[in-house]
């Protein structure tokens, strides 16, 4: 089948698509976007995690078919040309990133919090990453980053 | 043929900073950009992908293999089996006894026993099923204790069941004391839960040789045994390391590199292949579960007299590190304590279980819980302060472990106690709590009725680099240069960065070392010398010496190009400065169009066997020391626990980049704390229960409690700038602080980890 997809903006079309694959698998192998991951493809880590429609969503978890039409962000879609999302930055800064695997989901779910709340209790923030597996960090850092991202946003 | 399309990236983001500051990973924009190519993100035109079959029993005989159909299948370009491996079919990181692929006999569930190439994953997956196996079922071995002891047990491999033994005597092993505590103690199968799948791709070249970009912990011994397997000379076999989505230890054995090599061979088009993550549960080996059998001897005044103990550690169907790990478990037995009278005995054995191998804390974190759930013990049988008893006991420059080897460098153990013992707790709770921070969390299970509280302590000692007598060495090539009127310096190993910021250490050392702002570091491949693996704490210190040793080779190389003596001159600011401070030379003008390249060598100084009866020896290059606080909140009615919080005090000798020294004790500590109260792989029959993320619970972000971390810079006379391996001991300690502090909450005995919810409320 095709499917056509607006991807960080652009209309995207992918041919040849099996009834089986995923939405991650598509915008992985078939657009050429591998920054969305693939850790479990069970829907369990979130690494693969990206705006579908404008809402978080793990990729893995949607078939492409279902994404016919519609609208997806992924990390890539994240930074403005050079100039990175200030989610993007503080994780960086603030030492978020190890492995980094993890990271792509980590950074839509974040960015979308700060969205939604721009300025997130620690509580806040553990709950709405809690669906995000990260296995090198130990987490701290990582509410450092969103902490930091959220004061840069308002900022700005 | 071309390298893939997407491929491993030179690193060279200048960002300041030398030795002993925190410059921000040079990897790191790429990754929150997601443009950095993990190996399950390489791709390349024209590639196919590849996919194993694996065995569905633990133990069985292989009667009848056929691959015709599946081969048969449009799309499908090989179907391979034993019989295709062109070299030896056998492989081991210590004994050579795992076959690349089954021939007649399956020794655990998931062993893999066919592979092929085609066209999409899918294609690939639905002709797994064509293949027709035909197995004769055995019953499987699953007992580690009698796999030890019983030899009318059918035997797994030639050499019978028993993968290593070892004994350690240390005074009078038959000695008496005023008070004995004795316990038996187990632990559960850990998965190192890497996030990043088993992956690479494997391209064939036209020399009839094979590249292959991959996700690996050492390039070089799978360039080995990869080569062994394709009957291929080593330089027809070269690794290129891409992007890893962390390790643990879990990428230490082979996983797809052999059979991705053969498919690629076969087929003369580069293969993908890329495990789920049912897979990778069943494609790495896990951390050794072990029973343990501990008897504490002390005299009245808390001083330890004895020890004895018994270990058994299940090594699963292959050797992997088993052997290794009874090493590190016997002779780090005792833990950081002197203790002047110990018999230790310890078994590796093999079993139809999984395949056990290396984790981070290799070998110590199964003593350390039971040693340390004894401490408590005997603090409660003297009514002694748990802390107290630590830090009477503790190691100190100057004592001899039990294999009779002096601590000839810092041992500051009481301190990290006491430093411990120091800090605040948090408040006791009071009125109304918020319901998130209770156990149970927000499921709403209990508004703080039937919760109570509970402080424990752990203590580690962990050795770092290998051990026993290997010459354990990393080697780096530095390259100075002229690039855009600025001198230039890049580094090329054959480490592997798995997350920990090797990356960034190597940036610093070589701009600290060469007076530079701007370094880069080259992808790490088989085309530089041998950089050892990275694990067992050892990159810092070994590939960190190993630059060091290379930069320094190259300043030498510019004063001789200067001819001017190397004393007292150093390279500052892009400048060959002399000791009065006097500009002797600018770098980038004496570099010209002719650059500088030195390749140096590291090795740590000389270890020795353990003697094989009495189990002495100096074996150990160097031990990390790290010692956690954990405070607990526990539902005792139904059995949940909420780690309040988590201290940890340890000595890294030198920061070399503190905020990732801090980064590495979070990570590890968040790895024993879900050995603590959640993550074991449930094993029944020989057959895994739990392989998902569904099911395999690893900590989550409302899991993982502050840390107050206290850094000690003590350094080690023996090691460049006098680090310490740092990753492993905080993964350590973590457990058995959070056992002690549920126990201390609940007064129960709780004689294993993980905790479940069960063993609190006893239904
Ligand atoms: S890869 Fe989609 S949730 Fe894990
Ligand atoms: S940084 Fe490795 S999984 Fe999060």
């Amino acid at each position: 089948m095709r499917v056509n997809v607006t991807v960080n903006g652009e209309h995207r079309r992918a041919d040849n698509v099996w009834e089986g694959e995923s939405l991650l698998y598509v915008l992985r192998e078939r657009l050429g976007l591998p920054g969305s991951k693939n850790a479990c493809e069970q829907g369990e880590c979130g690494s693969c995690t990206v705006y579908l429609d404008g809402v978080p969503a793990c990729a893995c978890l949607v078939a492409a078919g279902q994404a016919e039409g519609r609208e997806v962000v992924t990390v890539e879609g994240l930074a403005s040309g050079d100039e990175l999302d200030p989610v993007q930055e503080s994780f960086v800064e603030r030492g978020a990133v190890q492995c980094g695997f993890c990271t792509p989901g980590l950074l839509v779910a974040a960015h979308d919090l700060i969205e939604r709340v721009p300025d997130p209790s620690d509580v806040e923030i553990r709950e709405a990453l809690a669906g995000n597996l990260c296995r090198c960090t130990g987490y701290e850092k990582i509410l450092d980053a969103v902490r930091d991202a959220a004061a840069k946003k308002a900022v700005r | 043929m071309s390298a893939p399309a997407r491929s491993p990236q030179e690193l060279h983001d200048t960002i300041a900073g030398g030795i002993g500051e925190s410059p921000l990973r040079p990897d790191g924009t790429l990754k929150v950009r997601g443009e950095f190519a993990y190996s399950s993100d390489l791709w390349h035109e024209d590639m196919l992908w590849g996919a194993t079959l694996r065995s569905p029993h633990p133990h069985a005989r292989i009667v009848r293999l056929d691959v015709s159909r599946a081969l048969a299948q449009p799309g499908v370009h090989a179907v391979l089996t034993h019989e295709d491996v062109p070299g030896e079919n056998v492989y081991g990181l210590k004994y050579q006894d795992t076959p690349a692929l089954a021939a007649d006999l399956v020794r655990y569930q998931g062993e893999p026993v066919a592979i092929l190439a085609a066209d999409h994953p899918e294609i690939a997956r639905q002709a797994l099923k064509e293949i027709v196996v035909e197995y004769d079922v055995l019953e499987p071995i699953t007992d580690p204790e009698r796999a030890a002891h019983d030899d009318t047990l059918p035997k797994l491999h030639a050499g019978g069941n028993l993968v290593r033994h070892q004994r350690i005597v240390k005074g009078d092993p038959a000695a008496t004391a005023d008070v004995v505590v004795s316990g038996v103690y187990e632990i559960g199968m850990q998965d190192q839960a890497f996030l990043g799948p088993e992956s690479g791709l494997a391209v064939p070249a036209e020399d009839g040789g094979v590249d292959l970009y991959l996700a690996t912990q050492w390039l070089h011994v799978d360039q080995r045994q990869t080569a062994k397997a394709l009957g291929l000379p080593l330089e027809k076999v070269r690794l290129t390391l891409s992007g890893v989505g962390g390790a643990f230890g879990g990428r230490e054995d082979l996983s797809m590199q052999i059979h991705s090599c053969m498919l690629a061979l076969r087929t003369g088009r580069p293969v993908k292949m890329s495990y789920n993550r049912l897979e990778s549960f069943f494609g790495h080996v896990h951390r050794h579960p072990a029973k343990m059998y501990y008897e504490h001897g002390a005299t009245r005044d808390g001083k330890l007299v004895y020890v004895r103990a018994k270990m058994y550690f299940d090594g699963g169907a292959y050797a992997s590190k088993t052997p290794v790990v009874v090493g590190n478990g016997t002779t780090l037995s005792v833990g950081p304590y002197d203790v002047p009278n110990a018999h230790i005995e310890g078994w590796g054995v093999y079993t139809n279980n999984p395949t056990c191998g290396a984790m981070r804390g290799l070998g110590a974190v199964q003593p350390t819980y039971a040693y340390e759930s004894q401490m408590d013990k005997l603090a409660s049988a003297l009514d002694l302060d748990p802390a107290e008893l630590r830090i009477r006991n503790a190691l100190s420059e100057g004592s001899t472990v039990v294999t009779g080897q002096v601590v000839d460098f810092p041992a500051p153990v009481a301190e990290l106690v006491q430093r411990l013992r120091d800090l605040p707790l948090p408040p006791e709770p009071a009125g109304e709590r918020d319901i998130r921070e209770l156990p149970g969390g927000a499921s709403n299970t209990t508004h703080g009725e039937g919760v109570v509280r509970g402080v424990g302590y752990g203590v580690t000692i962990k050795n770092i680099s290998y051990a026993e007598g290997l010459d354990d060495y990393s080697t780096a090539r530095v390259r100075l240069e002229v690039l855009g009127g600025e001198a230039v310096a890049m580094v090329h190993t054959a480490a592997a960065e798995v997350g920990q910021g090797l990356v960034t250490l190597q940036q610093q050392i070589a701009r600290t070392e060469l007076g530079l702002t701007r370094v880069s570091v080259h992808p790490a491949d088989t085309s530089v010398g041998d950089a050892g693996s990275s694990s067992a704490s050892r990159q810092t210190y070994v590939t960190g010496g190993a630059v060091r040793n290379a930069c320094r080779a190259v300043a030498e190389a510019v004063y001789a190009r200067l001819g001017v003596p190397a004393e007292g001159m150093s390279l500052t600011g892009g400048k060959v400065v002399a000791a009065d401070g006097a500009v002797v030379a600018d770098l980038a003008e004496l570099l010209g169009d002719s650059a500088i390249e030195e390749t140096r060598e590291f090795h740590h100084r000389k270890t020795y066997p353990l003697d094989p009866e009495t189990g002495q020896g100096d074996a150990h290059v160097q031990y990390g020391f790290s010692a956690h606080r954990a405070v607990v909140d526990v539902d005792v009615d139904l059995g949940l626990v909420k780690v309040v919080q988590l201290d940890c005090a340890q000595d890294v000798g030198k920061a070399m980049n503190p905020d990732a020294v801090v980064a590495q004790i979070q990570g590890g500590s968040a790895q024993g704390l879900g050995l603590a109260v959640m993550e074991e792989i449930l094993v029944r029959d020989g057959k895994v229960r739990n392989p998902s993320f569904t099911d395999y619970l690893i900590p989550t972000i409302l899991d993982m409690p502050s840390m107050h971390i206290d850094v000690l810079e003590r350094p080690d006379p023996h090691a460049p700038y006098g680090v310490r391996g740092v990753g492993e001991p905080p993964t350590i300690s973590a457990t058995p602080a959070i056992a002690n502090a549920i126990r201390a909450a609940t007064g129960l005995e709780l004689p294993r980890v993980p905790i479940r919810p069960e063993h609190i409320t006893g239904v």
